[in-house]
């Protein structure tokens, strides 16, 4: 490896890792103040959400502000917060009581497990799609690509999962409808995100390729004697790649950190989910936990994305190239 | 014979190996195990282990049990208790525990271990606090005694609640927190994926007759329209908490049976008796008489006869008074009232005698979905009836807490008045001198009070203990300290491969053990 690829690789690491850093205190600290923040009791709420409304009441919130000491001040909560991150520990639930490490690993394997399943369902659906139009623009296959991508992006993720449960799982007993630990409970959810997710894909795809196909190397691929097939896979593509990646290493973020919606329809055990449910239940080391963990998981798969970008495209090797 | 060339070799590589990840990424296509666990689908999560937080799934479940149980009508019944007296002075009760009782890690249930799990649930919100308690001890292998300060007839009621669960010694940490759930019952705990999940199969230490179903699955998923279709799908065999529409698709379907029983929750509004008009028992009356209750039970329950004419369902026998007027829409006498009150009803709404607008704020919460709808319905109806009422929908706990500092108004709840079989408990909790979180707020009444205290102090014959319930009941109806809007029905929608199922009317238990697979 040549020196100057290895200053582009150490670069890039030196940047990402002061990222982590600084993202560990902005995020946890934001998070922190924001719930403190926010209007009405925290002990209620908290005893609400451990309880449920039935035992919700002054009693249980006195109780669960004594165990939790709610009343200290702001800045000596802060202070043990920073103190338990140094020795990295989040904490634990302010609801289960369970360690927010182990509650936050249960619920990201479960997202990761939906994106990357969705991300290959996605790419396995759009890409041919968005390759088959770009090659004939205006064919059937362009036509039929740009009213599949119409259709889907304009359904909204609920119904679309709700159209697709009555479809796959009640009518043609195919697939079950929701998560319960069986196999094949991960197909759905992960469908209902890729169909969205593939006809935006299809797109950029279709006009990354054609964008392709029109470059000078194209031309000189195919005046030197390549068919319009091995120019087009041989050049071309690697060529179209990199806006594809690009487009694909931002929805992987949020297929991991935006399926709320298909999270709950789908009883899918995910991060989202959980974010959610903290939110309302003001439980602060959770909050904290699965923000940290996303934005970890951004930065991990922005790395990855720019290696890849870096692997694939030489542009970026050579020196003088920006390397931001 | 041809060379492959190079490139065309990587290219198959690659889909080989493509196809390979995604082979390895992706679970198999509904892979069947050779027996079904029973799949029950609710709303529940699973917030902890602590009994008083997820105490009411492992009892359902038939994981742990209570030193008592109770039937439909709420009387107590053994369970982990085979026999109990009380004192002729009502202060010290004795309880005989079942001699072959055993937890899930064969240790035997002795009255060492329940006094350890009865005098931790003595802290709040566990319902052993509303009690008058001095201690809880073991006077032998199999017998615990409880002393109390006063007589307290709802003891045995709060003894079979599911925050009084009975844990063997091997769930506590030091600290007395729960690690693991270690009951008695006839389902022992295979797998715990809090929140989600919990499966359970027979326990071979259980020491009654044997389950015909052996392995269960729960499942908490959070919206109604994924538990219907999961039940339709033939994925979950029973599924709770179904909302109106989902229940009227699944009856004209008819792929899954539903089962349905009505449970003693009642739709509430509760409302500040010291807050300007309030104060006023017309107008309270005049709230009352404004709401259309068939109608909000037809259009937003879908079901006529969950219109609540009183308080308390006919579910409770001994609580319901079937001779109390129903309580009906009345738009003549609403407007005779609140005249008479001397209330002028101008363009924007009710004045007062100053000219003073009536403007209230109603706020709910939306935990069980229909609350917000009705609480729409409501705001509509009152409107019409010239009440200018806002609604606000947030977090349930505001409710207790607006009630702690006075600034409740009116706001929208459902209330189950058999959260322990017996209702006394909660009545006197919500209409003691002080009010409660979910009863009364500033206000109080002698007459309610004292059939309280003698209610709870027990010692009654059967005689009495109706005239004071109806002593209570009556005031309540007569003053309006809350409005009833609605009652609560539970539907089911229940497999058709199962048979011998029944629902608790008490919502105590899932009845696992009498259900079993048609042949």
């Amino acid at each position: 490896m040549s020196s100057t690829q290895t200053s582009a690789w150490r670069g890039l690491l030196l940047r990402r890792a002061i990222q982590v850093l600084a993202l560990l205190l902005i995020i946890g600290s934001v998070c922190f103040l924001m719930v403190r923040a926010l209007p009405g009791d925290m002990a209620m709420r908290i005893a609400a959400s451990r309880y449920g409304y039935d035992f919700v009441g002054s009693a249980a919130a006195s109780a669960v502000a004594q165990e939790l000491q709610l009343q200290r001040p702001l800045w000596q909560a802060w202070l043990e917060w920073l103190g338990q991150l140094l020795r990295l520990d989040l904490g634990q639930s302010l609801v289960s009581g369970e360690a927010v490490w182990h509650e936050m690993a249960h619920h990201l394997a479960a997202s990761l497990d939906l994106a990357v399943t969705t991300l290959i369902l996605a790419m396995l659906i759009g890409l041919p799609l968005g390759v088959a139009a770009a090659v004939r623009p205006g064919g059937v296959a362009d036509r039929i690509a740009l009213l599949f991508a119409v259709v889907l992006r304009a359904t909204p993720a609920f119904l679309l999962g709700i159209l697709l449960m009555l479809l796959l799982a009640v009518h043609w007993g195919m697939l079950p409808a929701a998560h319960d630990d069986q196999g094949g409970t991960l197909w759905l959810p992960a469908l209902t995100l890729a169909l969205g997710l593939a006809a935006g894909l299809a797109r950029i795809s279709r006009s990354a390729v054609r964008e392709a196909l029109a470059s000078p190397a194209c031309e000189f691929a195919r005046s030197k004697g390549l068919s319009d097939f091995q120019a087009l896979l041989r050049h071309a593509l690697p060529l179209a790649a990199l806006p594809v990646l690009a487009y694909l290493g931002v929805h992987l973020v949020l297929l991991v950190e935006g399926t709320v919606v298909v999270e709950s329809l789908f009883a899918w055990p995910g991060v989202g989910h959980a974010l959610v449910h903290a939110v309302f239940a003001r439980d602060v080391p959770v909050i904290q936990g699965a923000a940290l963990s996303m934005g970890l998981l951004f930065i991990l798969f922005n790395l990855l994305l720019d290696a890849l970008m870096l692997a694939i495209d030489p542009r970026q090797r050579k020196p003088g190239a920006s390397d931001a | 014979m041809t060379q492959p060339e190079p490139d065309g070799l990587r290219r198959r590589l690659l889909q080989g190996a493509g196809l390979g990840a995604l082979a390895l990424a992706c679970p198999p296509l509904r892979a069947q195990p050779a027996v079904k666990p029973l799949l029950i689908v609710s709303s529940w999560e699973i917030s902890g282990l602590a009994p008083a937080a997820s105490g009411y799934i492992f009892t359902r479940l038939q994981v742990t049990e209570t030193l008592l149980d109770a039937q439909d009508d709420g009387t107590p019944k053994a369970a982990l208790a085979a026999s109990w007296k009380v004192s002729p002075d009502g202060l010290e009760w004795h309880f005989e525990l079942r001699p072959g009782a055993r937890f899930h890690d064969a240790s035997p249930v002795t009255a060492q271990a329940v006094a350890r799990s009865l005098n931790l649930a003595r802290t709040p919100p566990g319902v052993l606090s509303m009690a008058p308690i001095r201690s809880i001890e073991a006077t032998g292998e199999k017998q615990l005694r409880i002393r109390l300060s006063s007589p307290y007839m709802p003891l045995l009621s709060l003894l079979a609640h599911s925050s009084t669960m009975i844990l063997a010694p091997a769930s506590f940490e030091a600290s007395g927190t729960v690690r693991e759930i270690v009951g008695s019952g006839p389902y022992r705990i295979s797998k715990l994926e809090a929140p989600h999940q919990v499966e359970t199969r027979v326990s071979e230490h259980y020491d009654g007759p044997r389950p015909a179903i052996a392995e269960v699955r729960y499942m908490a998923a959070g919206r109604a329209e994924t538990r219907s279709l999961m039940a339709e799908s033939g994925q979950a065999d029973l599924a709770y908490n179904l909302d109106p529409a989902s229940i009227t698709r699944l009856r004209q379907r008819g792929s899954v049976n539903i089962a349905s029983v009505t449970v003693p929750r009642t739709v509430v509004i509760n409302l500040n008796a010291a807050f300007s008009g309030l104060k006023d028992l017309r107008v309270r009356q005049a709230l009352s008489l404004a709401i259309d209750r068939p109608g909000i039970a037809r259009a937003l329950l879908r079901d006529p006869e969950l219109a609540a004419s009183q308080l308390m369902p006919p579910t409770l026998a001994g609580w319901h008074d079937a001779s109390l007027p129903p309580l009906q829409r009345d738009p003549v006498a609403l407007k005779q009232l609140m005249r008479e009150g001397g209330w002028t009803l101008g363009t924007e709404g009710w004045r007062d005698t100053q000219g003073q607008l009536l403007r209230l704020k109603l706020q709910t919460f939306p935990d069980r979905p229909e609350l917000p709808v009705i609480a729409g319905a409501l705001q509509a109806q009152w409107r019409e009836a010239g009440f200018a009422v806002s609604v606000s929908i947030g977090n349930s706990g505001d409710i207790p807490l607006a009630h702690r500092d006075g600034s409740l108004q009116l706001a929208l709840a459902a209330r189950n008045y058999a959260i322990v079989p017996d209702p006394t408990a909660t009545l006197a909790q919500d209409f003691g001198p002080q009010g409660g979180d979910w009863g009364a707020t500033n206000w109080s009444s002698p007459v309610a009070v004292d059939a309280l205290q003698r209610l709870v102090r027990g010692g009654l014959d059967k005689a009495q203990l109706a005239a004071q319930r109806k002593r209570l009941l009556q005031t309540l109806h007569d003053e309006l300290p809350l409005i009833p809007v609605c009652w609560y029905r539970q539907n089911v929608a229940v497999s058709k491969r199962l048979e011998g199922v029944s629902l608790d009317p008490l919502e105590r238990s899932f009845r696992l053990t009498g259900m079993r697979w048609k042949a």
